[in-house]
């Protein structure tokens, strides 16, 4: 074992240790932060599902399109709503969000409402307008603040500042599996199933147009909530898979150190007596 | 009195998944009452009591924002917070109260700290008043 000093050897397993322990310790966090984060999603998931449902219902049997949020129109502007994560270090977590709205974002004239430190870095560097920077923490985001940012694009939608507005997140799948995705939340369009069902005749107290006027605000904000929440787990599990695989590498990196510490001083000891030997 | 399906999902999670006989709720323009057999009917929710009388018994919830739909017979309701009264934290709600109405009547509270401090004195005259009537 030329070359390779015993001393150099020792100092690399020490700093393989004490990066094993970061990982170690980052891994543990996580997995704490996930089953809070976990318990929201499985709170969350019936609201999010049944407000789907219940206005995908309405819109298919609805028959009466006043409500501005019902037209199809042009789609020149469209707004995108991006939620990633605050910090790095969780695996292919930002990237795949990221990557997949960029993809989608290259054939259209969009802005985009970053929430999440990550997410505010990478669309600032690409200089894509932003609505605003305000939403840096994605972790700190309370449902409060869901439904202000709700209202204000359901202002600008009406106003015809933006003709759609889509939101990309991660749906947690499992802990072992996330899958990015990108939903669109407005226009309210009718399904497919729509002309089979027929249309039913439902009463809109006050009227059709107020109905809409009233509701989608909280429509938009309770799905951007939802998606907050599964976004939020999704990184936590992901950044738990990270950190458990990185503690692994570091082990058995540490392992085949050892190893070779151990020939290194063996060889050490070997020529040494040699020597003696030799001498004699 | 016929049974119903009736479903109530908040943010938090499923506040209520059976059958009901009646549901009254404050909706933007004024009460409405659901029995079974409802035509189908969507309203927008504003602040206030909600009743929901399940096997016969009354039982009284603050209801704030939020809509209600019934689709085929299945009423949901969607609310942003719905509280059953057991559950209220009046002394939480005073709390929430008193500093509401200390923002309303100092002179130098901005407009938007004013709109929130209504809004949030609106919240908590509702949960006081549920609270009383369990």
């Amino acid at each position: 074992m030329a070359g390779v000093s015993t001393k150099e050897i020792k100092n690399r397993i020490r700093s393989m240790e004490s990066t094993k322990q970061i990982t170690k310790a980052m891994e543990m966090v996580a997995a704490s932060k996930l089953r809070h984060a976990q318990a929201r999603v499985t709170n969350s998931r019936p609201y999010f599902e049944i407000l789907r449902s219940t206005i995908s219902d309405i819109v298919d049997s609805n028959s009466d399109f006043s409500s501005p949020y019902l037209a199809e129109r042009p789609i020149r502007k469209s707004v995108y709503i991006v939620i990633a994560g605050d910090r790095g270090l969780a695996g292919g977590y930002n990237s795949n969000i990221l990557k997949l709205v960029q993809s989608e974002l290259e054939s259209k004239d969009a802005t985009v409402l970053p929430i999440g430190r990550k997410a505010v870095d990478f669309f600032r560097s690409r200089k894509l307008p932003l609505l605003t920077e305000s939403y840096t923490e994605a972790a700190t985001m309370s449902i409060g603040d869901c439904f202000s940012v709700a209202k204000q694009l359901a202002k600008a939608y009406c106003r015809g500042e933006f003709d759609e507005i889509v939101i990309g997140y991660t749906n947690f799948v499992s802990v072992l599996s996330q899958t990015p995705a990108t939903l669109r939340l407005l226009p309210l369009l009718q399904s497919d199933q729509a002309e089979q069902k027929g249309h039913s005749d439902i009463v809109y107290e006050p009227g059709c147009e107020e109905v809409f006027e009233a509701i989608v605000p909280e429509y938009l904000g309770g799905v951007l909530y939802g998606a907050l929440c599964e976004s939020r787990a999704a990184e936590q599990a992901a950044r738990r898979t990270a950190m458990d695989s990185a503690t692994q590498n570091a082990e058995e990196m540490i392992a085949d150190l050892s190893l070779k510490f151990n020939q290194a001083r063996q060889a050490a000891i070997t020529q040494e007596i040699t020597e003696i030997v030799a001498g004699s | 009195m016929t049974d119903f399906a009736l479903k109530i999902v908040t943010p938090d999670g499923l506040a209520f998944d059976g059958m009901a006989q009646e549901v009254i709720v404050r909706s933007t323009t004024g009460d409405i009452g659901i029995l079974a057999g409802h035509i189908n009917c969507v309203a927008p929710l504003g602040m206030g009591r909600a009743t929901v009388v399940i096997d016969g018994q009354k039982r009284y919830a603050a209801c704030i924002g939020g809509m209600i739909s019934v689709v085929d017979g299945k009423v949901t309701l969607v609310p942003t917070t719905f509280e059953w009264a057991d559950q209220i934290d009046a002394g939480r709600a005073d709390a929430s109260y008193r500093k509401a109405k200390a923002v309303l009547d100092s002179r130098d509270a901005s407009d938007t700290d004013i709109r929130l401090a209504q809004a949030r004195l609106r919240r908590a005259l509702v949960r006081k008043s549920v609270a009383g009537t369990k």
